[in-house]
């Protein structure tokens, strides 16, 4: 059954969610088209859900637990009746308005799920991978993309984690809870985190930077057992033995779904001007599918507020 | 959702031809999203399949045994045999999927 609605809003992290607040109180009776739960950052709730505390979200003088915080965003929006469908949009046709778009529980593909007057997309970026031999046959067998869920079981064991950034600092230093020894593998001479995150993660006497590194082959039978590392200044080769693998290197927005219908940048970020618009009239963009400069909690629900005040009076000059 | 330990479990397996255990824990986030899908599936399947709950942080043996190294993680068990692994949240569908053949 197909159901007419003003605003469809795609992904819910704090961009959907901050703009279902805002719409559903402008009486725009938003319906969210959550995602699917997975162990990955691409699910419900978004990237925050894999997250444990959050020490700089403004408000929180001791800070919050990530899960948390998006429940509390999650009810906010329902309490003035932001409408939410658990299922990931698997179809969109943005070519006329009403704009069609599909999810993923429902079987009957010729109907879409809903026509909607107007669109904010804010479907956010999941982790990426290695793209390398056995990575995704080791996940749950040595190879993780939860450390929140698996760090338990590498107690005592010596661990890697791969990235330079901000994430893959706080997932090493979190594991260092657990694991014996952390390898850190940091592709560059540097790392790209926050002067706060680098410092605290280098101070940590279980941390071990490799640097100029990066992992190129998985080893292990059933489980992971070793990995390969190859320095990217003399292209020498070494083995780690490791049991376990956490791969936090960066970030790719989730926007194959739309396909060629919207405009984005050479990396598949959606392109956005004026605060919010995008290529197509009625569609609007908020959160970490149109940022991959800032990418934090607070620019996102900053975006979404800005989505939702752009959708709003578009509508309304748009009746 | 019955709940397992350590030692229940061989007996669960003797007593359950079909039983989906669900390996988890309290700090687990994705565990708590698939918990209410494991219960609703019990329930579409009236009686057809049990499944059981093993907290990891209490019942390390029988996680160890079957090699449990992400949570949540669901076995299938099948006349006491494991026959089809889950490692990872995943929506209601999917799971089915996973599960559909051994019915």
């Amino acid at each position: 059954m197909t159901e007419r609605i003003k605003v469809a809003i795609i992904g819910s992290g704090p961009a959907g969610l901050t703009a279902a607040i805002y719409t559903a109180r402008a009486n725009l009776e938003p319906v969210v088209i959550e995602g699917e739960i997975s162990s990955t950052s691409d699910q419900p709730g978004g990237q925050l859900m894999l997250t444990t505390e959050i020490e700089n979200f403004p408000g929180f003088i001791n800070g919050i637990e990530g899960p948390e915080l998006m429940g509390n965003f999650k009810a906010q929006a329902e309490r003035f009746g932001a409408k939410i469908h658990s299922a990931k949009v698997s179809k969109v046709d943005f070519s006329e308005r009403p704009f069609k778009l599909w999810t993923s529980d429902e079987l009957e593909e010729e109907e879409p799920t809903y026509l909607a007057e107007s669109v904010i997309i804010s479907t956010g970026a999941r982790s990426l991978m290695l793209g390398i031999d056995r990575e995704l046959e080791l996940i749950g067998h040595g190879v993780s993309t939860c450390a929140t869920c698996d760090g338990f079981f590498f107690r005592g064991k010596e661990i890697a984690v791969v990235g330079g950034g901000d994430s893959a600092m706080e997932e090493a230093i979190f594991l260092t809870k657990f694991a014996s020894r952390v390898f850190l593998i940091v592709r560059r001479g540097e790392l790209r985190a926050s002067k706060i995150m680098a410092e605290r993660a280098l101070k940590n006497e279980k941390i071990t930077v490799i640097w100029n590194s990066v992992v190129t082959k998985l080893n292990g039978e059933k489980a992971l057992s070793s990995i390969e590392i190859t320095n990217t200044i003399d292209s020498s080769v070494s083995q780690l033995e490791v049991s376990g693998l956490f791969v936090a290197i960066g970030h790719v927005p989730n926007t194959d779904v739309f396909g060629k219908q919207i405009e984005l940048d050479e990396n598949g970020y959606i392109n956005t001007s004026k605060g919010t618009y995008t290529s197509v009239e009625g569609i609007f963009a908020c959160g970490d599918v149109q940022d991959h400069t800032y990418r934090q909690a607070i620019t996102a629900a900053g975006s979404g507020c800005m989505a939702a005040i752009d959708v709003e009076r578009w509508l309304e000059n748009h009746q | 959702m019955k709940t397992l330990t350590d030692s229940s479990f061989n007996e669960d397996l003797i007593n359950n031809d079909l039983i989906l255990v669900d390996f988890w824990a309290e700090w687990c986030g994705p565990c708590k999203l698939v918990a209410p899908i494991l219960e609703e599936i019990e329930r579409d399947k009236g009686g057809a399949l049990t499944v059981g709950k093993l907290d990891i942080d209490e019942n390390l043996d029988v996680a160890r045994r079957f090699e449990v190294m992400s949570i949540p993680t669901m076995i299938l068990f099948k006349k006491g045999e494991p026959v089809a692994r889950i490692v990872g949240a995943k929506s209601k569908n999917a799971i089915l999927r996973e599960l559909e053949s051994h019915f």
